[in-house]
């Protein structure tokens, strides 16, 4: 931002003001700023999650959309995530403590012989941030790591990621598996990597493709929704 | 006929123009245009013309597939064939499906990386390989561009772990012998904190491919 915004003194600003100088602090990756911030209206009496979804995911909302319309670029995106961060960092633990909702359990990891995890970094960041529980187990995982995954945490979504065209065909051989297993109706399965587009998506039988992490959001929070409306119906 | 290769920031941001005058038209990525005229003038083949499309667009693959419709489109009234030299290139398959509805040849594999390499042994490699950073002759002479600026490493250093902690090493896939490329490479390994290995490829199955649709036009040109 403007040099004529270093004087800014977060604690002298009202509560609407500070939430949009958290949004602005977010767009430009300023994480001790972000902490400031959610200590001062934590200060204020704001709940965590308020501070949650006002503050912070309302911030990256914003990065989100401006990346998508190509304003934004992966390096912006990486520092805003790093700002973001630190906010949940303190955020979380309080979360727990005050039973935030929770929308679903989701297992996330980047598929076997793929070490590329900054996609699904962000994804768990911001499902985490929609109020989704989120076991990420990294990179490099074969079939069996996210079957055990899935199972310890009671998983009802399992997200794949895959950056490389040699790597994104393992997603089906996990998605086979689970068809084998008799597992494949107990999870919503969402998956997403540069390479991807939605008829491969399709093609191997995942639910969807989610083409960045705000759309694997608000895809999981429809499916899940679509989940409870069916068992209650049932 | 082909004109020479402009240089290595014009081929990465604007491609090259076609020379015209020939009967087959190669559409390549501008990574490649060295390679390509090096070896159109190693075998003569001067029934083969070549155009590159920037070679940026690595870093943009959902890109390729409508930059190469415009190019066939653009360029068929004046070529007897066609062919494109990429790879999936990070497309997804959507090159391959595009390459097929325009009836045009591509290359197999997944990237420029695979087939210097030659796809099969890069394919049989790369499961205990997966943890390596791949350069080849251009994108060594080309980092900057296409690695450190659009990564943001020239402004945010400290997004280094975040893009390369979980490589271990840099493969520099040579296609010539040239000591000052393998100084950069070594180079970009340690500012990148990886270990260096460098691999001599020549110019693997990119020359296969070349070479049979070099044939195919030949003898095009004599049923005629």
């Amino acid at each position: 931002m403007a040099d004529d915004e270093e004087d800014i003194i977060l604690s002298e600003l009202d509560d609407e003001e500070l939430v949009q100088q958290m949004h602005d602090d977010l767009y430009d990756g300023l994480k001790e700023e972000i902490e400031e911030g959610v200590n001062i209206l934590l200060e204020r009496g704001w709940t965590p999650y308020k501070i949650l979804t006002e503050a912070l995911v309302g911030g990256m909302t914003i990065v989100g959309v401006d990346f998508r319309d190509g304003i934004l670029f992966v390096p912006e995106v990486l520092l805003a995530a790093n700002a973001m961060k630190g906010g949940m960092a303190i955020l979380k633990p309080l979360l727990a403590e005050t039973g935030a909702p929770t929308i679903g359990r989701m297992v996330i990891g980047t598929v076997k012989g793929d070490i590329h995890d900054i996609g699904q970094n962000l994804v768990t960041m911001m499902m985490e941030g929609a109020g989704f529980e989120v076991k990420n187990i990294g990179i490099n995982n074969p079939v069996e790591s996210y079957i055990e995954a899935c199972a310890e945490f009671d998983a009802d979504i399992l997200g794949m990621s895959a950056l490389l065209t040699t790597t994104m065909p393992y997603m089906k051989v996990v998605i086979d598996a689970l068809v084998e297993q008799g597992l494949r109706d107990n999870y919503i399965v969402l998956v997403g990597g540069a390479p991807l587009n939605e008829e491969f998506g399709k093609a191997i039988g995942a639910d969807a493709y989610c083409r960045d992490a705000a759309v694997a959001v608000e895809t999981a929070k429809a499916m899940m929704a679509r989940k409870h409306n069916q068992m209650a119906a049932g | 006929m082909t004109a020479p290769a402009p240089d290595d920031a014009t081929l990465t941001t604007s491609g090259m123009a076609a020379g015209g005058g020939a009967t087959t038209l190669l559409i390549a990525c501008g990574a490649l245009a060295r390679e390509i005229l090096a070896l159109i003038e190693a075998n003569g083949w001067t029934h083969l013309d070549l155009m590159c499309l920037p070679a940026i667009l690595h870093n943009r693959p959902d890109r390729i597939p409508d930059a190469v419709e415009a190019a066939v489109l653009k360029h068929r009234p004046r070529y007897d064939a066609i062919h494109v030299v990429y790879a999936d290139c990070g497309t997804g398959g959507l090159l391959a499906r595009k390459c097929a509805d325009l009836g045009v040849g591509m290359l197999e594999g997944p990237h420029c990386y695979a087939f210097f390499e030659g796809n099969e042994t890069f394919l049989a490699r790369a499961e205990d390989e997966f943890t390596a950073f791949y350069l080849t002759d251009f994108l060594v002479r080309q980092f900057e561009a296409f690695v450190w600026k659009p990564l943001g490493l020239d402004r945010h250093p400290e997004l280094l772990p975040t893009y390369f902690g979980h490589y271990e090493k840099l493969v520099y896939q040579a296609q010539t012998d040239d000591p000052a490329l393998d100084a950069r490479a070594r180079d970009c390994a340690a500012r990148m904190g990886l270990a260096y290995e460098r691999r001599f490829t020549g110019y693997g199955d990119l020359a296969t491919a070349l070479t049979g649709w070099a044939g195919e036009s030949v003898a095009d040109t004599r049923n005629l």
